[in-house]
C-alpha cells in the first residue's frame, strides 16, 4: 500500500535528523532544505541516497536541484 | 629473472613551502574558514612557487624515497610518474626526474588516470617487476593543481593543492610482503563529470554526482581490493584513499567494516586534494609517523577523473 504524505514526511524527518542533524520539530512542507534547514549540497546527496533506500524510489542527480523544500521531496516520493 | 611479486621498500614526499590557509582564500573569493572546513574538511593546502613545475615536485619526492631506502640512482631501472597536471607534453615528467637524479637508462613512463594515477602506476611497476623486465622501480605521484585551478570559482578553488609522493618498489619472493593484484577499472559513461579540457583549462566537476558515486559505489570495490589480497577489511592496519574531500573519505569509511585500530588517512586536512599525489603523499606521512608496523597491510585506493579507480594492498615498509 502506498505511503501517505504524513508517513513520507515522517520518514524524511528521520533521515534529515540522522544525516544532517536537523531537529524533527523544524521539518514541515514549506521548509527549504538549504535556507531553513541548513542542509548543504553534499548533505542533500546523503539525504537523497537515504531516501532512495528507504522509499525504494530513484532520484537522479538532475532532479535533486528541483527538490527545494521538504514538500517538493514528499511529492516526488509520493509519485514514486 | 622473474620474481613472484614486488613490494614497496621505501617512501618519500615533498610539498612546496607556501601554505595557503582558508583565511587567505577568504581574501580572494567569497568564502570563510567555517564554510570550507564544514563542506570539505580542508584547513590549508600547499602551493608551488612561481616557476616550480610538476617535475620539480616529483624530483624532490623521488629523492626522498631513494634516500629513505638507502638507494642510489644506479639502483633504479624504471621511473613511472602519475600526473594529470604536467603542462609539458615532451619530454615526459619521468625523463625529467630521471635526468635530474642521474638515473641512467630507465624505462620512463608518465601515466594519466587523474586521481587514481598512482595506483595504476604502482600496478604497472608490480607487473614489470614480476615479468623480470624491471628490477627496481621508482613510482611517483606529482601534481601542480594550482596551475589548473580557477581561482575565481569559490566552489572549486578551496579544494586543490600541490605536492608529490614517491615509493621504491622491488622484487620479493615472500608472498606475505607482496603487493596484491590490482583491482582497476573505470566508468567511462561518466567522463564528463570531472574535466580539465583545452577550451576551459581548469578543473570543473559536478560535485554532487562525484560525491554520490564515491560514497555509494566505491565501498564494495574496496572490499574486493582486500579480497584480492586474501584479507577482510577488518584485518587492515591502515586505509589510504584518494584525498578528495574529508566528507567523501568519512562517507566511504562509514560503509566499511574497519576495526577500531585501523588508521584512515586524512592528510587532506593539511594538503587539500592533490589528485594523483594524494595517496603517496598521505602514505609517506603515515609510514614516517610510525603509526603502522612494518609488514602490516595498508589498502590504497584511488578514484576520480575519467571516472577511473584502482587499488591494491601493500605491506608497510
Amino acid at each position: 500500500m502506498a505511503l501517505s504524505r504524513d508517513e513520507i514526511r515522517e520518514g524524511m524527518s528521520d533521515i534529515l535528523e540522522e544525516v544532517a542533524g536537523v531537529n524533527p520539530d523544524d521539518v514541515a512542507d514549506e521548509k527549504s532544505f538549504t535556507d531553513d534547514l541548513d542542509v548543504d549540497s553534499l548533505a542533500m546527496v546523503e539525504v537523497v541516497v537515504a531516501a532512495e533506500e528507504k522509499f525504494g524510489v530513484k532520484i537522479p542527480d538532475d532532479q535533486v536541484a528541483n527538490l527545494k523544500t521538504v514538500g517538493d521531496a514528499v511529492s516526488y516520493i509520493e509519485k514514486g | 629473472m622473474s620474481v613472484n611479486g614486488s613490494r614497496v621498500v621505501s617512501v618519500g614526499h615533498y610539498q612546496p613551502e607556501k601554505i595557503l590557509t582558508n583565511d587567505d582564500l577568504a581574501k580572494m573569493v567569497d568564502t570563510n574558514d567555517e564554510w570550507i572546513v564544514s563542506r570539505v574538511g580542508i584547513k590549508e593546502r600547499r602551493i608551488a612557487a612561481e616557476g616550480q613545475k610538476v617535475a620539480d615536485l616529483a624530483i624532490e619526492a623521488a629523492r626522498q624515497a631513494l634516500e629513505n631506502g638507502g638507494f642510489t640512482a644506479a639502483d633504479i631501472d624504471m621511473v613511472i610518474v602519475a600526473t594529470v597536471s604536467a603542462k609539458d607534453l615532451c619530454p615526459n615528467t619521468a625523463c625529467r626526474v630521471s635526468d635530474a637524479l642521474g638515473i641512467g637508462a630507465p624505462a620512463a613512463i608518465d601515466i594519466n588516470t587523474a586521481c587514481s594515477g598512482f595506483e595504476y602506476a604502482l600496478a604497472q611497476a608490480d607487473m614489470a617487476i614480476r615479468t623480470g623486465a624491471t628490477r627496481r622501480a621508482l613510482v611517483i605521484g606529482a601534481e601542480c593543481l594550482s596551475a589548473v585551478t580557477d581561482w575565481e570559482d569559490r566552489s572549486s578553488c578551496v579544494l586543490f593543492g600541490d605536492g608529490a609522493g614517491a615509493v621504491v618498489v622491488e622484487g620479493t619472493d615472500d608472498p606475505e610482503l607482496a603487493i596484491s593484484p590490482v583491482l582497476w577499472g573505470s566508468e567511462p559513461s561518466m567522463s564528463d563529470v570531472i574535466r580539465i579540457e583545452e577550451d576551459v583549462p581548469f578543473i570543473k566537476q559536478a560535485g554532487q554526482t562525484v560525491f554520490r558515486w564515491a560514497t555509494t559505489q566505491l565501498a564494495p570495490l574496496i572490499e574486493q581490493v582486500a579480497e584480492r589480497a586474501g584479507l577482510k577489511v577488518n584485518e587492515l592496519a591502515a586505509f589510504v584513499p584518494h584525498q578528495a574531500n574529508l566528507r567523501i573519505i568519512q562517507g566511504i569509511a562509514k560503509r566499511l567494516d574497519f576495526n577500531d585500530d585501523c588508521v584512515v588517512a586524512e592528510d587532506i586536512v593539511y594538503s587539500g586534494n592533490t589528485s594523483a599525489a594524494s595517496v603517496p603523499l598521505a602514505l609517506s606521512k603515515l609510514v614516517q609517523s610510525g603509526k603502522v608496523a612494518s609488514g602490516a597491510p595498508i589498502l590504497l585506493f584511488g578514484f576520480g577523473g575519467g571516472l577511473t579507480y584502482a587499488g591494491q594492498v601493500i605491506r608497510c615498509p
